[in-house]
This record gives structure tokens, sequence and C-alpha cells, in this order.
């Protein structure tokens, strides 16, 4: 008997946590419809975290791209399928890398700067102000960086997608030998609108995920800068965790059907 | 004050964190354009009593009215609408430590919309001169400022909207002797000039005195007494005469391991 007891309070614990969450979301989502709107806060956390995040993003995209090309090249090699590689880059850059690399690099960067400001607010009652202000802390500060973060990382994962390509053309035409031309005939031959599509969703699931983690614990943090420390290592991984998770569900309704 | 309907009334409010109780059935009358200063030992719930009325917490049990109509559990529109009424002056200041000065103290302002960004932070300059900054502090970000000029930019943040309803955590922590007698003026002036409604809370007797038309003092979760600061100096109550002579010896005990 009491050895179901911890099972049941841990998963008790887990139902009421996934209960909060899942308002918050609601409440979250519901209020970025209703007016007032920010146009001013939403466009600085556009800047923010689109931006900002080129860099990491550019640079992470560029790397994966290039040992993506090499991977492949050295397995396929094998068994003379070298013809093959440009269309296997540009498949995983444009499904899949891209988006989840992007995604959990702007989780580290943007969720956890999130979740230290919001938290931040949180413990020293800026939050409480807000209210007293007539300003509804989810449309002043969650629901803008919602959107920013809906509509910021398609657009990165967009020029990751390109940057990734380009670091697979760069290996394969000035380390590997491949024609300039061919390959990128190939890359672009091979290419579906659904491919580059199916990321880009993903991305935009991504940057709500990365941005409600970041809100989310930010604005359930407590006790001073303890709390605000734990609710920042709290929202990257679980952001990071739901971006994989999602992943796959995303994949799964796109392509195994 | 009695044939009038109270601005702000608790009736046996309770509120506790986990075991601890804090408001142990708490009952205050404010009346329209009166000041009321809360006294008492530190920890004993002052903070909380007022974010009780704001809606920022929930009391277990017991009721809160503003303006006769009861907020406990009202809509969060309803709550929203009702918070227009109200300016807090926090007390750790809470600004936002995003926007410059000059935004924060404009804040209310611009967020009921009630003017062009450019007439709101003439107003803003305004309310900063008011409680003696000047013009140049309204660039400055809040955490360029010391500890007193961010009390006093709080508590222009808290009059700017010219609420009818005026709350002051400890408006005079951390000001010069001066200073603190021009913030107990310009509380004065808002009660006097302008009709607001204010409940403050004060470890300063003197500051209470000079703002107050009543003073209630909070012990053990309970208001104790409550009376005109010219009755304080008589209240014949044990509790009061050792808070207002700031004895160690006496009812209330401190926990201190001697
Ligand atoms: N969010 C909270 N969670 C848990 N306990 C709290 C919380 N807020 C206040 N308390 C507790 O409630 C008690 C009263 O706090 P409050 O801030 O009202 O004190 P106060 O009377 O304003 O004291 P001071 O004069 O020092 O400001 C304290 O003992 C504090 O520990
Ligand atoms: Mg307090």
């Amino acid at each position: 008997m009491n050895f179901f007891q911890p099972i049941g309070r841990i998963f008790l614990g887990f139902l009421g946590a996934a209960g909060r969450l899942t308002l918050f979301a609601i409440t979250a989502i519901s209020h970025c419809f209703r007016p007032p709107i920010y146009p001013r806060i939403i466009l600085r956390q556009m800047v923010e975290i689109g931006y900002f995040s080129l860099p990491v993003v550019g640079l992470t995209t560029l790397f994966t791209g290039m040992v993506l090309t090499l991977q492949t090249y050295t397995g396929f090699a094998r068994f003379s399928a070298e013809g093959a590689v440009a269309n296997v880059v540009v498949l995983g850059m444009t499904r899949e890398l891209a988006p989840v690399l992007a995604g959990l690099m702007v989780a580290g960067r943007i969720g956890a700067a999130m979740a230290a400001e919001i938290g931040t607010m949180r413990v020293t009652e800026q939050i409480d102000a807000l209210t007293t202000l007539s300003t509804n802390p989810f449309k002043y500060l969650v629901a803008p960086r919602l959107i920013a973060g809906l509509t910021m990382l398609p657009l990165l994962v967009l020029v990751g997608d390109v940057i990734g390509i380009f670091g697979g053309y760069l290996v394969s035409v000035y380390k590997l030998g491949f024609n300039p031309s061919l390959y990128l005939k190939s890359t672009y031959n091979f290419l579906e609108f659904m491919d580059v599509f199916s990321g880009l969703v993903k991305a935009a699931v991504f940057g709500v995920l990365i941005t409600l983690m970041g809100c989310y614990h930010g604005y359930h943090s407590r006790g001073g800068a303890q709390g605000v420390g734990a609710a920042t290592t709290n929202a990257v991984v679980s952001a990071s965790i739901l971006i994989l998770c999602f992943d796959y569900i995303l994949t799964e309704l796109f392509f195994a059907t | 004050m009695t044939e009038q309907q109270p601005k702000i009334s608790l009736r046996d409010v309770h509120k506790r964190f986990g075991q601890k109780v804090v408001l142990n059935g708490v009952d205050l009358d404010v009346g329209v354009g009166e000041s009321v200063v809360i006294i008492g030992g530190s920890g004993t719930g002052k903070s909380v009593t007022l974010k009780c009325i704001l809606g920022l917490l929930t009391p277990e049990q017991g009721s809160v009215e503003v303006d006769g109509q009861p907020v406990i559990g009202m809509s969060a529109r309803d709550r929203e609408e009702t918070n227009k009424k109200f300016g807090m002056l926090f007390q750790g200041g809470a600004l936002f430590d995003s926007l410059p000065v000059w935004e924060n103290v404009a804040f209310g302002l611009l967020a009921e919309k009630r003017c062009t960004r450019h007439e709101a932070k003439d107003i803003a300059i305004q309310k900063l001169a008011q409680v003696g900054l000047p013009a140049e502090v309204g660039d400055l970000s809040p955490s360029e400022l010391s500890g007193g000029m961010q009390k006093r930019v709080g508590l222009a943040r808290a009059i700017a909207t010219d609420p009818e309803i005026i709350f002051f955590d400890e408006p005079t922590t951390g000001l010069d002797p001066i200073m603190a007698d021009v913030i107990n003026e310009l509380i004065k002036k808002c009660v006097r000039e302008l009709g607001a409604t204010a409940l403050s809370i004060t470890h300063d007797m003197a500051s209470a005195r000079k703002i107050a038309h009543r003073i209630a003092m909070l012990y053990d979760g309970k208001i104790i007494w409550q009376g005109t600061p010219d009755e304080i100096d008589n209240s014949g109550n044990p509790f009061v005469e050792q808070f207002i002579h700031g004895r160690a010896e006496g009812p209330i005990t401190m926990a201190v391991r001697k």
C-alpha cells in the first residue's frame, strides 16, 4: 500500500504542473489576440530574438552543414553513392537540423534571458507593480514575447537553411572536389516546398515553446536570486526537451502518412 | 464618516502562508478622503494587508470592499477597472528597470492612454519635481539612482495618475529628515487637495503623526488599536505605548535570543 503512495504523489504532482502550464499557455495565447497590444515591445523582442540570435544560429548551421556533408560523403563513398550527398544535406538541413539546432541554441540564449528577466521582475515586485498600474502582465510581458518567438524563429531558420546548405557546398566543392554547378543543381532539383515548409512550421512551434517556457518559469519564480537561477535552468531544460519531443511529433504529422 | 460608505473596508481578513498565519481577522475601514496610517512591528503583515486589498494576494477568509463593492473573487476585467482607482508605492520601489525613470513615472498615464508620450513626459517631470528630483533624472535608468531616489521615483509613479486611493508602503524610510518632511507634506497635499484616500505604512512615528487622520496598530494578525494621532499618546494600550516609545521591554516580545 505504502509503496504506491510516492508514485501517486509524483503522478499527481506531474498532473498539477501540466495543468498549470496548460492554463498559463491558454491565458497567454488568448491575450495575444485581445487589445491592448504593445507594438513597441513586440518590436524590441523581435530584434532581441531575431536579429541578435543571427550570429549564433549562423555559426551553428554553418558548421552543421559542413560536418553533415563530410560525414555523409565518407559514409556514402563506401557504396559509391557520392552523388546523393547534396540531397541528403539539403533534406537534413531544412527538415531537421536547422530548426532543431537553431531552436536549441535560441532556447539557451533567449529562454534563459527571458526567465531571468521576468523572474527578477517577479521577485522585485515589478509584476505586482504592473498590475497596480492597470497593465495586465500577460499582455505586457508574455504576449509580445510569444509573438516575437512565433515570427522570428522561422525567419532565423530560413537564414540557417541557406547558411547550412552553403556550408555543405563549401566542403563539397573545395574539399571533396564536387562540380559546383552540378552540386547546386542537385540540391535545387531535389528540394521540395514541403521540406522547407515543415522546417519553418517546426521553427514557429519551437519559438512558441521557448518563449512560453521562459515566461512560465520566470513568472512563477520565487525566493530571490536562487529562485531566479532555478527558473532559468528549468526554462532552458524544459524548452530543450519539449523541442525534441515536438520535433518527433511534428515530423510524424508531416511525413508519416 | 459613519453615515458615509467607507472607501475601503476590510472585515475579518485572514491570510496565511503555509502554516504561518499572517493576518488573523483584520477589520479596518478607511473613509473617503481619509488618511490612515498602519503601524506595527516588522513582519506583522502590513505589506500583506495592502496586497490583499489590491488583489495581489487572495485572503482565505473575510471580505474586502472598495466603494462598497466586494473585490475578492471578482473577474479579471473588473479587477483591472478597480485597480485604476489605486496608486501604490511599493516598499522596495519595484521600479521597472528596463525603462527610463520618466517612463516609470508616466507608466500609468500611458497604460490608460490618457495622453500622448510627449505630454506624459511633461507630467512625469512635473511629478518628479514634486518629490524633489530634477528633470535630468528622468532620462536615467532606475539602477543608476540611490535607494532614496528610487523611493521618491516610486512615489511619483504612485501619484502620477492622480488616483482616488493611494497606498504608501514606508514612504519615508531611507530618506534624510528634510526630504522625509517634504514627502510628508506631499502626502498631506494629495489628501487635502486631490481628495485622495490614503493608506500608509510607516515605522516613523513623526511621519505617522503628521500625515495621519487616524492611526491603526497591527499586531499578531489583528488591528489591536486605532485612534487619532492626539489619542495615541494616551492610548492606555501597553502594546501601543511600547511601540511608540520604541522600548525593547514590554508585552511585545521580539524573538531575539539573549
Ligand atoms: N509571498 C510570501 N510568501 C510567504 N510568506 C510571506 C510572503 N509575503 C509575506 N510573507 C510573510 O508574511 C509576514 C508579513 O510580511 P509583510 O511583508 O506584510 O511584513 P511587514 O509588516 O510589511 O513588515 P516590514 O515592516 O518589515 O515591511 C512575514 O513574516 C513574511 O515572512
Ligand atoms: Mg512591509
